[in-house]
């Protein structure tokens, strides 16, 4: 993470978020842009943290397979721990493990556990648990969203209770980022899997009472085995779906905190005393999807005649209302470390985009675009713009407004050209290898590219951060020019709390500081 | 009384036949929409893979006559089953929301029911005065507004700017009874102000529709005042219509506060039967229904019964 890159964010965000924590928090420039009082104070201990989300539902379970919203995410997060975690800056750093390290050619990982952690029930964690919270996401049977992520490994051996040896099929030097995902907490072993009904976890909060989309409520875990982190005496959690319901319930103080702020508002929700607003620019974005496979999208000169009549900057400013920062059609954000930042930024010229419709052969393009709020909120709207922005173009895109219900299955990998969302993921390889690679199960623009996927296999199992950065930087170049994917936009994460409430450096790789809100911060 | 008591045992009958009417409805819509639980719980996430084991752990993957049989089959011994998406005990997610429900409709009922029973009769005696043009407007538009905004407002004014009560009713169990009481405020006096205008108003037709009779006009030539007139001798005979309307407002304040619940983070059933249509959660989908009907049948029942109790002619229709 080099200095040059922190200037390149600053210039990224626009004049507006001057004084928000920007992504920039990450890369340790947060101090020069919040208010001082933020940094000042070191962490207290004490206090009942109330926390409204608007995710949850009745039919959530505590079972990390299945873990699908910011709530369980966050939950889950405070209650257990993983092998390995992306910490406020950014970096990966040991958790429940204590040093790992891997054979020359990234194939055999070795991780050393910490001893004498022990978890919410007394037992101690050894190295049975981990293969059997690991287990859990794997076999014939398992449901798990993970499994996907899991299948490189094709063994785990304990040796002895305090260390385990996972060999993976091909090198990967992401492995232990992986391993950090929060569908992949330990859990105590119980008979042949593991227990996620209790809730048991080793993490900085006891579950006390779990009501599936109304509220969980937790206490201290006094022997958390990091130190420095867990500061609240107990803190609950609440589900508010309703944005507005969750604005008020922070302005009459009934919550300290919240996420997803409706950014229609949060111009006056800043303005108000008492309250801070929190912005952290991580990996979400959100896509516009073609079907390479299908035409006229099989036409890499049609992409790219459309990658050229967006205006992303008009796009951006109207759906996330300023909140975010413009995409250049490759899935790396600029808070990532492996983002190529010398990268031209592509714009909106229509002269390039009848350019490359005449290579194609083509005077004008008549297109369908799918959209609906399950793909993105203002997905609709954004495809509207769209439309207007490309007319003069020659292009006539009609934009559908797609049922919500079925969404992902019905018209997300199945129709020619469609909105769709990402959270983004942690590390390029894990990025590209989810949604880019040809074999990718996700691979929803049905992208094939030899050179690409050759790029992949040799970065990933590359130790040499330097090459491998090299690697990655072409590969945002390929996909930017010649992949399938239309990307206007990175959605920042807006969250609201109390001025009472404090927390150091924000990461930004996930919502909610990470999703570990309840864990690093404090009252002041 | 023992016609009443066979009309009851008929329409009790009767009820359970609607009841199996409406879990077969109900299981056909939720079959006919698409996606099932697996894609829903998994959504972006769903793998071929992945969704088939789901299935197979969940029995999602026999045929639809074969599940609903052995709902019905449960059912019919008292076990309501488990939850798809969480493998919880129905009956364990909906005793306590169920009860909560109950609790929210009780308060609004016990504001909404005196004071629509009032304003009809002070309405009626004052007919077309400005009283009653007044109530009629100021109820008339609060039932016209969409529940959310009249919520919104009192939010706003009794919340926010006031301060004087909270702005979420998150209840929990543990929490003492008045305290419960003072959460439910806000969205029991929005229920109120959405339900209040049509019962104040049947009642005032009702009482005027009578004013017209022979038997009016005997008591008002009898020299009564206008007050007991109306409470002794025009109330009681217009009972049955209102008592009709005051019963069809009770189901809607146990089935129909689903926005208010959202709005003020009311733990009811409401909310358990939303997120569990979306999410394709069959059981729980069934067996929430089949409160909500049940308590549209037994509701409707008593709406019956009391009317014949205080009008006992309509035990013998013509």
């Amino acid at each position: 993470m080099g200095s040059d890159k922190k200037d390149d964010s600053i210039l990224m965000s626009s004049a507006s978020r001057r004084g928000f924590l920007t992504g920039a928090s990450a890369l340790g420039v947060a101090a020069a842009m919040a208010p001082s009082s933020v940094m000042a104070a070191s962490p207290k201990k004490g206090g009942h943290f109330r926390l409204g989300l608007g995710h949850g539902s009745t039919t959530d379970s505590l079972d990390p397979a299945t873990f699908e919203n910011l709530y369980m995410q966050v939950v889950g997060a405070t209650l257990r721990n993983g092998l390995t975690e992306v910490d406020q800056n950014g970096n990966l750093v040991p958790e429940l493990a204590e040093s790992f390290h891997a054979s020359p050619d990234g194939r055999v990982w070795s991780f050393k556990l910490r001893q004498g952690v022990k978890f919410h029930n007394g037992k101690t964690m050894d190295s049975g648990d981990v293969i059997a919270s690991i287990n859990h996401h794997r076999g014939k049977d398992s449901k798990s969203a993970a499994k996907k992520l899991l299948q490189p490994i094709i063994e785990m051996k304990a040796d002895g209770p305090n260390a385990l040896v996972i060999t993976l099929q091909d090198g990967n030097a992401d492995f232990p980022y992986i391993i950090s995902d929060y569908h992949i907490p330990i859990m105590p072993k119980m008979g042949n899997g593991v227990d996620w009904k209790s809730g048991v976890g080793t993490g900085a909060m006891v579950l006390q009472k779990y009501e599936a989309g109304v509220r969980t409520t937790m206490k201290r875990n006094p022997n958390y085995f990091k130190k420095g982190f867990g500061h609240f005496d107990s803190a609950e959690v609440i589900t508010i779906a309703d944005a507005t319901a969750r604005t008020n319930a922070l302005t009459t103080g009934e919550i300290d905190a919240m996420d997803k702020v409706d950014l229609k508002t949060a111009h006056l929700l800043k303005r108000r005393k008492g309250l801070r607003l929190l912005e952290a620019s991580g990996n979400q974005h959100y896509t516009f999807t073609m079907r390479c496979d299908t035409p006229p999208f099989d036409n890499v000169h049609v992409r790219q005649a459309l990658k050229y009549s967006i205006d992303r900057e008009a796009i951006m400013k109207t759906v996330l209302k300023g909140h975010g920062a413009i995409g250049n059609d490759h899935p790396i954000s600029a808070s990532s470390p492996q983002h190529a930042s010398s990268l031209p930024q592509k714009s909106y010229d229509i002269d390039k985009a009848k350019f490359h419709l005449k290579k194609a052969g083509m005077s004008s393009l008549k297109i369908d675009l799918s959209a609906a709020d399950s793909a993105f909120a203002g997905s609709v709207d954004a495809a509207i713009l769209f439309k207007e922005h490309a007319r003069p173009a020659g292009i006539d895109i009609n934009v559908i407004r797609e049922p919500n219900d079925g969404y992902w299955s019905k018209v997300w990998m199945q129709k020619p050209f469609c909105a769709v969302y990402w959270g983004g993921r942690p590390t390029a390889d894990w990025m590209f290898s989810t949604a880019y690679a040809a074999d990718a199960a996700w691979n929803d623009s049905f992208w094939q590219h030899p050179h690409f996927n050759e790029l992949l296999l040799k970065a990933r199992a590359e130790l040499d951060t330097g090459k491998r950065n090299a690697m990655y930087a072409e590969m945002q170049q390929i996909v930017s020019d010649e992949g399938g994917v239309l990307i206007p936009m990175f959605a920042n994460y807006v969250m609201a709390m109390s001025d009472k409430v404090e927390h150091g450096d924000v990461a930004a790789n996930w919502a909610m500081d990470g999703f570990k809100a309840i864990e690093r911060w404090w009252f002041g | 009384m023992p016609q009443l008591v066979k009309m009851v045992v008929q329409r009790l009958a009767l009820g359970l036949l609607t009841l199996f009417v409406v879990s077969v409805i109900i299981f056909l819509g939720v079959e006919l929409l698409p996606g099932d639980l697996t894609e829903a719980i998994l959504g972006q996430s769903a793998t071929p893979e992945t969704v088939a084991a789901f299935r197979r752990e969940l029995g999602l993957d026999l045929p639809p006559h074969t599940r609903y049989l052995e709902w019905l089959g449960n059912i019919l011994q008292g076990d309501l089953g488990r939850s798809l998406a969480n493998g919880r005990e129905i009956s364990e997610l909906i005793s306590w929301r169920l009860y909560n429900t109950l609790f929210l409709a009780a308060i609004a009922a016990v504001i909404a029911v005196p004071l629509a029973l009032v304003l009809g009769v002070m309405a009626a005696l004052h007919r077309n005065s400005l009283f009653d043009r007044v109530i009629n407007i100021t109820t008339l538009t609060s039932i016209s507004f969409p529940e959310f905004f009249v919520a919104y407002i009192l939010i706003l004014f009794l919340s926010v700017n006031a301060g004087w009560f909270p702005s979420i009713s998150n209840v929990g169990s543990e929490m003492p009874f008045w305290d419960r009481v003072f959460r439910c405020i806000l969205p029991a006096l929005t229920l109120t102000l959405v339900v209040v205008a049509h019962m104040m108003r049947m009642t005032r037709a009702a009482i005027i529709n009578l004013l017209a009779s022979p038997y009016i006009e005997m008591a008002n030539l009898k020299g009564l005042t206008r007050t007991r007139i109306i409470v002794r001798h025009a109330l009681p005979n217009a009972l049955a219509p209102i008592i009709n309307v005051i019963v069809i407002n009770l189901a809607y304040l146990v089935v129909g506060v689903v926005v208010v619940e959202v709005v003020f983070v009311y733990p009811g059933m409401g909310q358990l039967l939303v997120d569990s249509v979306s999410k394709r959660d069959i059981p729980v989908v069934q067996s929430t229904s089949m409160f909500f009907a049940g308590a549209f049948v037994l509701l409707n029942l008593l709406a019956d019964m009391l009317a014949i109790v205080t009008n006992p002619r309509l035990l013998h229709p013509k």
